[in-house]
């Protein structure tokens, strides 16, 4: 994103950036976990889903940095 | 013999090796000259992607995250765990930000957010307004890794504070001597430590408690039986808001808090940044374990050490340690534990410094302060912020800290409107945002007063919980008061510009320009930073 044509301004905008919606809104959807069952490797959902939701903010973040460096 | 002594021999090795690289640190990526705040301050502005990965991590989850956040989820249960999605939230929201901050900082040569504020406002009253809230909120968090050790140092049995002193000696002498570079290195130790301990803990400690589904179900049943309305190992209709909020809120704080800027600032450019962004999540992952060992210490039966007939809920993780594990095992733990205060309490005492030596004594006392001049002021400032925390720890109930620390989220966030909205836009006027910083700390303290804790009897100050009940609603939802100050900041800093710009009342000048928050390693710089601001 720092390489742009030269004499255009450079940006960081990118359609791209939309994905780093995804994993800042998933952890704040309280209804989506907030159940115990089902259990995961003994994990009530409460726990094991918003540990997923790590894999999502790092396969998110990751895009967007490949996609916009 | 002491039931603890093979624990406090590997605990002592592991401290002393560590205390010793503090020193050698100096010598790593040797610069021709340590005296600068580029240098001391700031490591040379040269870390690469790995080096950042355990500086940031190491600085961000502290000694502090590892005691108090699985104690809040032995007491509370589920709310405990909002330390996962706020941390989960907060890498994908800097993302951008922090990479514009570390292009602007680049070519301006700032070291802390109130430099930025400084230049971006033309305005030394917000930028000083913006450093002693970041002097306020750190200081207490470095008086918290204290709390951290003593927690350890508790489950060993050892009282007194002596052995605190000793440490937070060789701390403040390796940091003066190395500065960044002490850290940093550290870090390393730190943090494979952590990890270590965590994966053995996750693995062995299920297995002798009879599986994660016993230990979610122990908890569930000390929940169901206790008396307490908001606990659980799920959340209820009152406290989700509040989970949301607290999450939220504390994600959008993070980065304002000078020491975590200080660890994004040394890195060498905006890739290093965003790399890390997809990387630093593994400490979250981490940190979500971490919290699980509350459920652990809930299954495994624990009883916090008692001191003075009060129970200390922070030495639950160090007792759980202590009664699963071999000695020798929970000796590296609590080194884990010991050194991962060094870490943070280090690069929180070079942030304290530098916005003194830069936002305080170069502005108003000594305006044409040398590179080297400002290196010893941060050097001598830094030893002081150290002894200030140890004074507090001393002197005073621990518990003020906790307190104190409390209220120094709700006071960083208060700098977001300058700090990071500034980033975006000029849009403000600089006497609306002086007004909302000021408006939003009233605020929040008045939030933050009328919050009781029934669980310890306290009246005031006892958490960030605050009970919509407070403004008039029937309801007993509860929302984090950071959050609901930074509504009424960012309403008074929106309003106060309206009516400057219409009494036409005179806005600082802008010193940076558009192109400079997109530039990158290798581009120029300026030099001097423009200092003709009015007051």
């Amino acid at each position: 994103m720092t390489t742009g044509e030269p004499g255009q301004p450079r940006t960081d905008r990118s359609p791209w950036n939309w994905l780093l919606v995804l994993p800042i809104v998933l952890p704040l959807l309280t209804f989506l976990f907030n159940a115990d069952e089902p259990r995961l490797f003994g994990f009530p959902l409460f726990y094991w889903l918003q540990i997923a939701f790590i894999v999502v903010g790092v396969v998110s973040t990751t895009i967007v940095y490949r996609m916009t460096k | 013999m002491s039931a603890h002594t093979t624990e406090l021999v590997v605990f002592i090795v592991l401290f002393l090796i560590v205390s010793g690289m503090g020193f050698v640190a100096a010598r790593w990526r040797r610069p021709s000259d340590l005296a600068s705040l580029n240098e001391w301050g700031l490591g040379g502005r040269s870390f690469g992607s790995w080096v950042t990965w355990f500086l940031i991590g190491g600085d961000l989850y502290t000694a502090y995250t590892f005691v108090a956040v699985p104690a809040l989820v032995f007491s509370a249960g589920a709310l405990g765990f909002y330390a996962l999605p706020y941390t989960v939230v907060v890498y994908p929201l800097v993302f951008l930000v922090l990479a514009r901050m570390w292009s602007v900082s680049h070519v301006h040569g700032f070291v802390t957010p109130a430099d930025f504020v400084r230049a971006r406002f033309g305005s030394p009253t917000l930028a000083l307004a913006v450093a002693i809230t970041g002097l306020v909120a750190t200081m207490p968090y470095i008086a918290l890794q204290l709390v951290g050790i003593e927690a350890v140092l508790k489950a060993m049995g050892i009282t007194g504070h002596l052995p605190i002193i000793i440490a937070f000696a060789i701390l403040a002498a390796y940091t003066y001597q190395s500065g960044l570079r002490a850290p940093a290195l550290i870090a390393f130790v730190k943090d494979s430590l952590i990890y270590i301990v965590i994966l053995a803990a996750v693995i062995y400690i299920p297995a002798q408690l009879g599986g994660w589904d016993s230990i979610f179900d122990a908890a569930k049943a000390k929940f169901d039986a206790s008396a307490a309305p908001g606990d659980g190992i799920l959340l209820n209709a009152n406290n989700q808001l509040q989970y949301i909020t607290l999450a939220f809120g504390s994600a959008l704080a993070l980065f304002l808090y000078p020491h975590s800027l200080t660890g994004v600032l040394a890195s060498k450019n905006r890739n290093v940044i965003k790399r890390n962004m997809s990387a630093l999540p593994a400490y979250s992952l981490v940190l979500g374990l971490i919290a699980l060992l509350g459920f652990m210490a809930i299954a495994a039966g624990v009883k916090p050490v008692t001191a003075g007939g009060k129970a200390d809920t922070n030495t639950i993780v160090p007792v759980l340690f202590d009664q699963m594990f071999p000695d020798w095992f929970t000796g590296v733990a609590y080194a884990a534990i010991g050194i991962g205060a060094l870490v943070p309490a280090a690069i929180m005492s070079i942030a304290a410094a530098n916005l003194f030596t830069r936002n305080i004594y170069r502005e108003y006392i000594n305006k044409d302060a040398t590179d080297a001049q400002e290196a010893n002021v941060s050097k001598i400032a830094s030893l002081l912020v150290k002894v200030g925390a140890v004074l507090c720890i001393l002197l005073l109930d621990p518990q003020f800290s906790i307190d104190l620390q409390l209220i120094g989220g709700v006071v960083i966030l208060q700098t977001l409107p300058s700090v990071a909205l500034g980033l975006y836009t000029r849009w403000f006027h600089k006497g609306g945002l002086i007004a909302g910083w000021a408006a939003g700390l009233a605020a929040g303290m008045w939030m933050l007063y009328l919050i009781p804790n029934p669980a310890n009897g306290k009246q005031h100050f006892g958490g960030s919980a605050f009970g919509l009940a407070n403004l008039g609603f029937d309801t007993k939802m509860t929302v984090y008061a950071g959050f609901l100050a930074l509504g009424v900041n960012l309403v008074v800093a929106a309003l106060g510009t309206l009516i400057f710009r219409a009494a036409k009342v005179a806005d600082g000048k802008d010193a940076t320009a558009r192109d400079d928050y997109f530039a990158d390693e290798g581009d120029p710089k300026v030099k001097d930073l423009d200092l003709t601001g009015s007051h």
